[in-house]
């Protein structure tokens, strides 16, 4: 459901970034190009960001994966108790899978790199937006390989959480190898929605599996 | 004893090395300076020493012959031993000379003339002692035992030790008394100590009984253990400091690093795609192999901010391979190769033949597909490895493609079968194309870990 209604108030998005050369260039991208977002404040630590969200109250907040002060996931703890209705968007150059996956634990509904075209970048604001999850084939290589069987990963506490069922790993595969929602389901003769269900509880176990340790994940990750 | 010394650097006659004109032109210019700038800082010779370096050290720093002073040790030797105690505090208190610098060499008369004095130095000590009844003969022997073998030890432990000391301690103990100098240097150090210990235990067993031995230990031991304990908060600070010089040390370096590293790569990049910024592909082509350069530096498996693990395997993985496989043909054709992997393997032939294929398909693509973005996704399975590379180009009909094109038929489907892979490709005009390579894994390599 990509595709949104045109007459509609435009979506309110905070942007946090450490780097203002960053901010500037998401703002006036994001200015310039659709009427369907508007920037409605930004913040360049956590403190700053804490306070400027309580404030504007957006509706999507861009947050940098790397900042001092814990970075992303730490304004996504101080935040998300009080104001649940925020969602967040991961927005990252970040290659190390541990950063981006502690952020998807922490509560964002996605993860976007910062390559990502501004186009693109509007899409997957307005589907987080309205609820739905946007994984980038990076994440979803991350989560595959988080959930992955492998000696030495932890043990399973929790099956229902825990593993990924075969459809979901199919889901997961194919955006992996770069396939869009629409393409994903002809392949899987399966419907969009069904696609969209799929990726919200892959979602989901990600940010509630006990399936690993982040730490411990990270550091088989690294052993390979 | 014998000598381990590097060979004099220069030959010049000189003591010192000075800066030309100086001293023949000062005295105007504040006489008390110039004086105090002609006798030059008193250090202990490195080369041309017999013991220590003390004697032509101190000549150096007097002017005068090294005989002369080698003699007046010797003589002040007869006196309750006055000189072998003035050489002994001067070889505690003056520093080595440093490495670098030149020193005079010393000619093989000088030192036959040393070692004569040295000689004669002992026995004026020991005659001298003798006379005037200050130490009996059956003290005289151990006693001179035991100094030889401090000597011997001191003279070994010196300056590798000081100066490592001085530089941080970077190795343990064993390494600050060897300082690096081998069996020969671990044998005489060996030796001196049986030297001190065979001289005090003959003092100790020839002056009384058992008990008194026991008595006498004792105390050395309470002794011992009393300076410690006073001492306590000397060595604490002496350790912070010299952990405090070596953090920051360690830290200088990694600046440096960093900096070096930052300066070769991303700057020179930026330069250069300030040169080029009427071309946007050279300028996109630029960016993308100095992210992809600097993303490896930072994150990569060897890369800079990754913990580094002992005993790691040092074989290319195959992730790894992907990755440069991916990173060539941006380069050559200027496109951008998103890739994702799942999982890890260790790199053999299979693997091998299987990215050298995906390299192909890639290839493809980049020539073919006349689009500026390839998708490779890359899954090891515990059987098998597949790798996936599309692209959202033109596509094309597989029955038509002529005979003359070797690429999908030798470098990729040939390759792949030759070793047990398996080649799908889905393509259509219009549609895009998707190359998909499986290689099983042999069963006793385990695939992912």
């Amino acid at each position: 459901m990509s595709e949104t209604p045109q007459p509609k108030a435009p979506i309110s998005v905070f942007l946090v970034d450490d780097h203002a050369l960053f901010r500037a260039g998401v703002r006036t991208e994001l200015d310039s190009i659709t009427d369907e977002v508007r920037v409605v404040g930004e913040a360049g630590s956590v403190a700053e960001a804490v306070a400027g969200i309580a404030r504007t109250k957006p509706q999507v907040v861009l947050l940098d994966v790397h900042m001092p002060d814990g970075g992303g996931a730490e304004v996504l703890r101080r935040v998300r108790t009080d104001l649940p209705d925020v969602v967040f968007l991961a927005l990252s150059v970040s290659d190390a899978a541990e950063d981006v996956i502690a952020v998807i634990r922490a509560g964002a509904r996605g993860y976007v790199t910062k390559t990502i075209s501004s186009k693109e970048l509007v899409r997957a604001i307005a589907r987080v937006a309205e609820g739905d999850a946007v994984f980038s084939p990076r994440l979803a290589g991350f989560v595959l390989d988080a959930f992955a069987d492998r000696p030495g990963s932890a043990p399973i506490s929790d099956p229902e959480l825990d593993l990924l069922t075969p459809r979901e790993r199919d889901v997961l595969r194919l955006l992996a190898r770069g396939y869009a929602y629409k393409e994903i389901a002809s392949e899987l003769f399966i419907s969009v929605k069904t696609v969209e269900t799929h990726v919200s509880s892959v979602l989901r176990k990600t940010q509630l599996s006990n399936r690993y340790e982040l730490s411990r994940w990270a550091s088989d990750r690294r052993l390979v | 004893m014998d000598h381990v010394q590097e060979k004099p650097r220069t030959e010049t006659g000189m003591p010192l090395p000075r800066p030309p004109g100086e001293g023949a032109v000062v005295p105007a210019a504040g006489s008390t300076l110039a004086e105090v700038d002609e006798r030059p800082k008193m250090y202990r010779r490195r080369s041309s020493r017999v013991v220590a370096g003390v004697a032509s050290g101190l000549a150096d720093h007097l002017g005068i012959k090294v005989l002369w002073v080698r003699a007046t040790f010797a003589i002040l030797a007869a006196f309750g031993g006055a000189g072998m105690v003035a050489y002994g505090l001067l070889w505690v208190f003056v520093p080595q000379r440093r490495r670098e610098e030149t020193e005079a060499p010393a000619t093989p008369r000088e030192k036959q003339q040393a070692i004569g004095l040295l000689i004669l130095g002992v026995g004026l000590l020991v005659a001298g002692g003798a006379i005037t009844g200050a130490i009996n003969g059956w003290v005289a022997v151990p006693l001179a035992l035991a100094l030889v073998g401090a000597a011997v030890v001191w003279r070994e432990a010196d300056e590798s030790q000081r100066r490592r000391w001085r530089d941080g301690a970077r190795s343990g103990v064993a390494g600050m008394v060897l300082g690096g100098g081998g069996w020969s240097a671990a044998i005489r150090i060996l030796a001196g100590v049986a030297l001190v210990i065979t001289g005090i235990g003959v003092v100790v067993l020839r002056s009384g009984s058992l008990d008194q031995v026991q008595f006498a230990l004792l105390a050395v031991l309470a002794t011992l253990v009393g300076v410690a304990v006073l001492t306590v908060p000397f060595w604490l600070r002496m350790g912070r400091d010299l952990g405090e010089e070596r953090r920051a040390r360690i830290r200088t370096e990694e600046r440096a690093e960093i900096a070096a590293h930052l300066h070769d790569s991303v700057l020179q990049t930026l330069a250069l795609i300030q040169k080029q910024s009427e071309s946007p592909k050279e300028v996109a082509r630029l960016a993308r192999s100095q992210e992809r350069e600097l993303r490896g530096w930072l994150y990569g498996p060897s890369g800079y901010g990754t913990p580094e693990k002992k005993g790691e395997d040092r074989s290319v993985a195959f992730s790894q391979a992907i990755a440069n496989a991916c990173g060539e043909v941006e380069d050559t054709f200027a496109i951008s190769v998103s890739q994702v992997v799942v999982g890890e393997a260790q790199l053999d032939d299979r693997l091998t033949a299987l990215v050298l294929a995906a390299r192909e398909a890639m290839v493809n693509a980049a020539k073919h597909a006349g689009v500026d973005e390839v998708s490779v996704y890359a899954e090891v399975e515990p059987t098998a490895v597949t790798v996936f590379v599309r692209d959202r180009g033109k596509g094309f009909d597989p029955e038509t493609v002529s005979e003359d094109r070797h690429g999908l038929a030798d470098s990729i489907r040939g390759r792949m079968e030759r070793n047990g892979g398996t080649v799908r490709l889905r393509t259509a005009p219009g549609d895009g194309t998707e190359v998909q390579l499986e290689m099983p894994v042999k069963a006793d390599s385990g695939g992912t870990r």
